[in-house]
């Protein structure tokens, strides 16, 4: 009893900024989810299940147009590929964690990355209950917080009309936040140029697929440079 | 529109799946020892940057540059949330103010 608790005890702090950030941010993703036409328990569920904020806003627009799973698993491989890179990191810590594993990997989402990538353990404290803990606390405030939008959402005072502009406000928060590592400004902005053209050539309907295709072609024929940039001499 | 019960629970389990690969497959594909390929390693690195601009192009697919208000409440909002966060890079601010921004344009100016 008392590993777990020194081990929550350690954790919980690290967590407080992603409580404010979870809390706020799940509730606009229940909110959205709610307005959309959706049960409330949609949104509470989608974030137990699917735990990743960026593909669950882009989920509210795949789930207001026409049924297209293959789309949606695309659509969550591409969102998400950033995680194959936090997975090779994590491939040593993760090592000999034996049970606590599967949930270790199943939670990984950038903010838990972030955290269990740069912090370890204080002296003394179980790292699998800690790394545990820090996974399990960021999930729970996730999850509250959608479940706490999804409630309120059917009874907001006031139209939510244009309250999905937070799904692009946040891309280019992102967005400005990699742009201060120099390394990665060449890739970002293939990243906006090559869907930008998609977009000019085949329109908004069907644009995301040869998009994410010519991407990762665009990426592939210009890995010379773009590995040179990355490893100046 | 929404989805009917059934379409809604096959899309959220596709796009469960998809971010478990994601997160699984690293594991699975590289046990103790097991050497990740140049090429792998290389999409790790670059492919979070593009995507980001990718998905920025994404929500911004169904704006319209022809017609009124040719786009103007978008680039509004994203000087607001941008100069803001520039500014005080304060993630929840920016958010907050650029949406409360382009809920304001979007309901009662343009």
């Amino acid at each position: 009893m008392g590993t777990k608790k020194a081990a929550l005890r350690a954790a919980f702090p690290l967590t407080l900024p992603i409580l404010a950030g979870f809390t706020v941010l799940g509730m606009a993703f229940g909110v959205l989810l709610t307005r959309a036409g959706y049960a409330p328990w949609w949104a509470p569920l989608m974030s137990v299940v699917i735990f990743g904020g960026s593909i669950q806003y882009v989920a509210v627009g795949l789930l207001t147009a026409g049924f297209a799973p293959l789309y949606a698993l695309l659509m969550a491989l591409m969102v998400n590929a950033r995680h194959l890179f936090y997975g090779i990191t994590m491939l040593d810590k993760f090592r000999d964690t034996g049970k606590f594993k599967f949930y270790l990997i199943f939670g990984m989402c950038d903010e838990t990355f972030s955290i269990l990538a740069t912090t370890p353990p204080p002296e003394g404290v179980d790292k699998r209950w800690f790394m545990f803990f820090v996974t399990l606390l960021d999930h729970l405030y996730w999850i509250l917080g959608s479940a706490l939008g999804a409630l309120i959402g059917g009874a907001l005072p006031f139209s939510t009309q244009g309250m999905d502009f937070v799904l692009t406000a946040l891309f280019a928060v992102i967005f400005l936040n990699q742009w201060r590592d120099k390394r990665g400004r060449i890739s970002a902005l293939i990243g906006l140029a090559v869907p930008a053209v998609c977009l000019l050539i085949f329109g908004a309907d069907t644009f995301l697929l040869p998009a994410m295709g010519a991407l990762l072609v665009a990426l592939t024929v210009l890995r010379r440079p773009l590995e040179r940039g990355q490893n100046p001499v | 529109m929404i989805q009917t019960p059934a379409q809604t629970a096959i899309t959220v389990a596709m796009l469960a799946i998809g971010t478990m690969a994601t997160r699984f497959l690293p594991f699975l594909f590289f046990p103790k020892g097991k050497k990740i390929p140049p090429y792998l390693q290389y999409l790790g690195r670059v492919l979070p940057y593009a995507v980001i601009g990718l998905l920025v192009v994404y929500c911004l697919k169904d704006v319209s540059l022809a017609a009124y208000p040719h786009g103007a409440p978008e680039a509004i909002a994203l000087v607001v949330t941008g100069a803001l966060h520039l500014w005080r890079r304060n993630t929840l601010l920016s958010l907050g103010a650029g949406t409360a921004a382009y809920m304001l344009l979007v309901q009662y100016i343009f």
